[in-house]
């Protein structure tokens, strides 16, 4: 087929490789972006979710806001808040980024530590321990797992909707897709398509190493149904 | 709320009854194409996740790769995924649906894979002993039995294929993302935007609502 000779003659073409627009330059960008946005995001929703699960209020809440933000778009919300003072470019991206990954860390650390056996709890107390210990050194260690999780499923999330993000100006490997569709030009447009989702995939395994790394071999979940109650655990597509 | 040195510019209300009342064909028909795409996706979505669930069930040894094939897809960003299908399918209605049945497969096969295992084996073998053949034990039996299971597995897919049809946009397939684009496009029109916006979250939580109706129509036993 012509078009997967074409995308590997633009993929391999060195023209692609160098200056702003190339290839590096614009996975750079997108990992930047990206990152910040995890980052501040877990900043911002792990205390939260924490203190939320360990005095076991406003659960239901958390749950709730990250059912909800399924429903909504992240292109609408994307361009909404492009059309705010937030504005557009780099900056406003990060910002838009870490606004739809903090309902996702923010229920399933909230369940990780709201599911810590209620007499391993007891046991702790009866230990001892204060209710900051009984926080440090007993709730985080078993929530760990489901934190992981969270921060695996929003940051494959994120690095999908850095994509959309070329729409409204932002950059990235997004860009490419953009540019080709604006171009019309097939070749461009799927190896951006490549490119992005090779991205997705290898931060998706990467990250999922590092959640079996943390998580104990007992604990391990098997495949569950998805009722919605739970549905925090699926991520939404991007 | 417009900033004070903006005094000169025209007014751009986020909401307006009159850019509704003044677009309402384009709204109309950018929200019948939202639905359809909907409707039509998720359908084959649930179309191909039965015999997908059944051939997992039959063969165990395929269940998990057949999973982690749906997760793979799942992983894809829809922008790369439309992108990807584009060169192929052109910038058609096509495209969006082909993508978006890809995403609903991770939750459906599932659910109707998890529906179908909750069905208890006592049920099975008392149906099986009162002469009940293989076609009428799935239709009868255990597809009943699996339906709750089943339709949440439906409830989360649709709502995420509502969000996910913006994203068509690319494909000039968006159903109401065509709205948000144009808001956009069309020197930050306000009230374009925000109403296409509402109305994807509106139509994701009346398609939520609507499922769960089916499910108690469909259901009567489960409730007490």
């Amino acid at each position: 087929m012509s078009i997967v000779n074409d995308t590997a003659a633009w993929l391999t073409d060195p023209d692609h490789w160098s200056g702003p627009d190339g290839i590096p330059h614009r996975l750079v960008e997108h990992l930047a972006v990206s990152g910040a946005a995890v980052g501040i995001a877990c900043l911002i929703a792990l205390p939260i979710a924490f203190v939320l699960g360990h005095t076991g209020r406003g659960g239901g809440a958390a749950v709730n806001l990250s059912n909800a933000s399924r429903a909504v778009p992240t292109f609408a919300l994307l361009v909404l808040l492009a059309a705010t003072p937030v504005g557009f470019g780099n900056r406003a991206t990060v910002v838009a980024l870490t606004v739809f990954a903090i309902p996702p860390l923010l229920t399933n650390a909230y369940i990780g530590v709201r599911d810590v056996d209620p007499e391993v709890r007891e046991a702790a107390r009866g230990m001892g321990m204060t209710g900051r210990q009984l926080m440090r050194r007993v709730e985080l260690p078993l929530a760990l797992p489901l934190v992981a999780a969270g921060i695996r499923t929003v940051a494959v999330q994120v690095v999908a909707t850095a994509t959309l993000a070329a729409y409204v100006g932002g950059g990235g490997l997004g860009r490419l897709i953009a540019d080709g569709f604006g171009r019309a030009d097939p070749a461009m447009t799927a190896a951006g398509g490549v490119l992005v989702a090779l991205l997705a995939l290898v931060v998706e395994l990467t990250l999922a190493f590092v959640q079996r790394r943390v998580t104990p071999g007992p604990v391990r979940r098997r495949v569950r149904p998805l009722a919605p109650p739970e549905s925090a655990v699926v991520p939404p597509a991007v | 709320m417009p900033l004070p040195l903006a005094v000169d510019e025209a007014p751009n209300p986020w909401l307006s009854w009159s850019y509704v009342r003044d677009n309402a064909d384009a709204i109309i028909a950018a929200t019948k194409q939202h639905i359809t795409l909907t409707v039509v996706s998720v359908a084959l979505g649930l179309l191909l996740s039965i015999p997908l669930a059944l051939l997992a069930r039959r063969f165990r040894r395929l269940e998990t790769p057949l999973l982690g094939l749906t997760g793979f897809i799942y992983t894809i960003p829809s922008l790369a995924l439309f992108a990807l299908l584009a060169p192929v399918t052109g910038l058609t209605a096509k495209t969006v649906v082909i993508g978006l049945t890809g995403y609903t497969l991770l939750v459906l096969v599932r659910n109707v894979l998890a529906g179908l295992d909750g069905v208890p084996p006592e049920v099975v073998e008392a149906a099986r002993g009162m002469g009940i053949g293989p076609v009428r034990m799935f239709l009868r039996v255990q597809l009943p039995l699996a339906l709750p299971t089943i339709l949440a597995g439906v409830r989360v897919a649709t709502v995420s294929t509502v969000a996910l049809v913006t994203v068509g946009v690319v494909v000039s397939n968006g159903g109401l993302g065509q709205l948000i684009f144009e808001g956009f496009n069309n020197n930050l029109y306000h009230a374009e935007i925000l109403t296409a916006s509402l109305l994807c979250v509106l139509l994701a939580a009346v398609a939520d609502l609507l499922l769960l109706l089916l499910e108690r129509l469909l259901t009567p036993w489960t409730r007490r």
